[in-house]
C-alpha cells in the first residue's frame, strides 16, 4: 500500500479525518501567510512608501479574496483545536466526538460566515 | 504493521519529555493565539480594513506599548506554535532521514530569521514623522 492508499483509507475510515487533515492545511496555510506578513510589516522600517505599495498589493480584489480564506483558514483552525483540546483533557471527550466534530462545523460557519459577507461587501 | 513509517520508526523510546512538553505548549499557546489572533483579525480584518490601513494608522497604533507587546507575544507565541506544528508535518512526511534533518535545519533557520526580523520591527520602530 503506498502512502497516499495509506492517507485515502484513513479519510474514509473516521469522521476526525478530514478535520484532521484540513487543520494540518489551514495551519500550514496560515503559517505561509505569517512568514509574509511579517516581511510585509517589516516595511514599515521603510517608510511610508514602501508600506503603502505592501498594502496597495493586498487592496488588489484577488489579495482580498485570498483575505477571506486566510480568515476562513484561522477561524476554522481555531475552532477545530478547541475541539481537539475538548477531546484531549475532557474525560466524556472521545464518547462525544461526533457531536463535537458536527459542533466545530457550526462553530466555523457561525464565526466565519457573517465576517466573510462583512468582507465580501467590501471587495469592490 | 509498519505500512506508514517516518523519521521516528525503529527508534528507541525518546529519554527526553521534549514531546511531552510540546504536546502542553501546543495547547496552550493555542488557546492564548485563538483570543489574540481574533482579536487582532477582528480588529484589522473587520472593524477597520486594508481600504482604511495605511503607514500612519500603524504608527499611530505602535506609538503605544501596549499594542508593541501584544503584537510581539503573538508573533512569538505564532512562529512557535505554527513551526512546532510544521515540525510534526515533517515528522510525518519526509521519510528520507537525510531530508527529514535538511528539512528540521530550515525550519529552525527560517525560525529564528522571522522572530529576530519581526522583533526586531517592534522594537525599533520610529515613525516619520507627518508631513505638515
Amino acid at each position: 500500500m503506498n502512502y497516499l492508499t495509506f492517507v485515502g483509507a484513513i479519510l474514509r475510515s473516521q469522521t476526525g479525518a478530514w478535520a484532521w487533515l484540513l487543520h494540518r492545511i489551514t495551519g500550514v496555510g496560515v503559517l505561509l501567510f505569517l512568514l509574509a506578513h511579517i516581511i510585509d510589516t517589516a516595511l514599515i522600517g521603510l517608510g511610508p512608501d514602501a508600506y503603502e505599495h505592501a498594502l496597495n498589493l493586498y487592496r488588489m480584489p484577488f489579495f482580498k479574496l485570498g483575505e477571506i480564506a486566510l480568515v476562513f483558514a484561522v477561524v476554522y483552525h481555531s475552532v477545530n483545536g478547541v475541539r481537539v483540546i475538548l477531546v484531549d483533557f475532557w474525560d466524556a471527550g472521545t464518547k462525544y466526538h461526533k457531536q463535537l466534530f458536527w459542533a466545530s462545523v457550526a462553530g466555523t460557519a457561525v464565526l466565519f460566515l457573517p465576517v466573510a459577507a462583512i468582507m465580501a461587501s467590501r471587495l469592490f | 504493521m509498519s505500512i506508514v513509517t517516518n523519521a521516528y520508526a525503529n527508534r528507541a523510546r525518546p529519554q527526553t519529555s521534549f514531546e511531552v512538553y510540546s504536546w502542553f505548549f501546543m495547547r496552550v499557546s493555542g488557546v492564548v493565539l485563538l483570543i489574540m489572533v481574533l482579536g487582532h483579525v477582528a480588529i484589522m480584518h473587520v472593524i477597520n480594513s486594508v481600504d482604511t490601513i495605511n503607514y500612519y494608522w500603524v504608527a499611530d497604533r505602535l506609538a503605544t506599548p501596549f499594542w508593541r507587546t501584544y503584537d510581539w507575544i503573538v508573533l512569538v507565541l505564532a512562529l512557535l506554535h505554527g513551526m512546532n506544528g510544521m515540525r510534526w508535518v515533517v515528522d510525518d512526511h519526509v521519510r528520507s532521514r537525510g531530508w527529514h534533518a535538511v528539512s528540521l535545519a530550515a525550519l529552525w533557520v527560517i525560525a529564528f530569521i522571522f522572530l529576530a526580523l519581526g522583533s526586531l520591527v517592534l522594537f525599533t520602530f520610529t515613525p516619520v514623522p507627518r508631513p505638515a
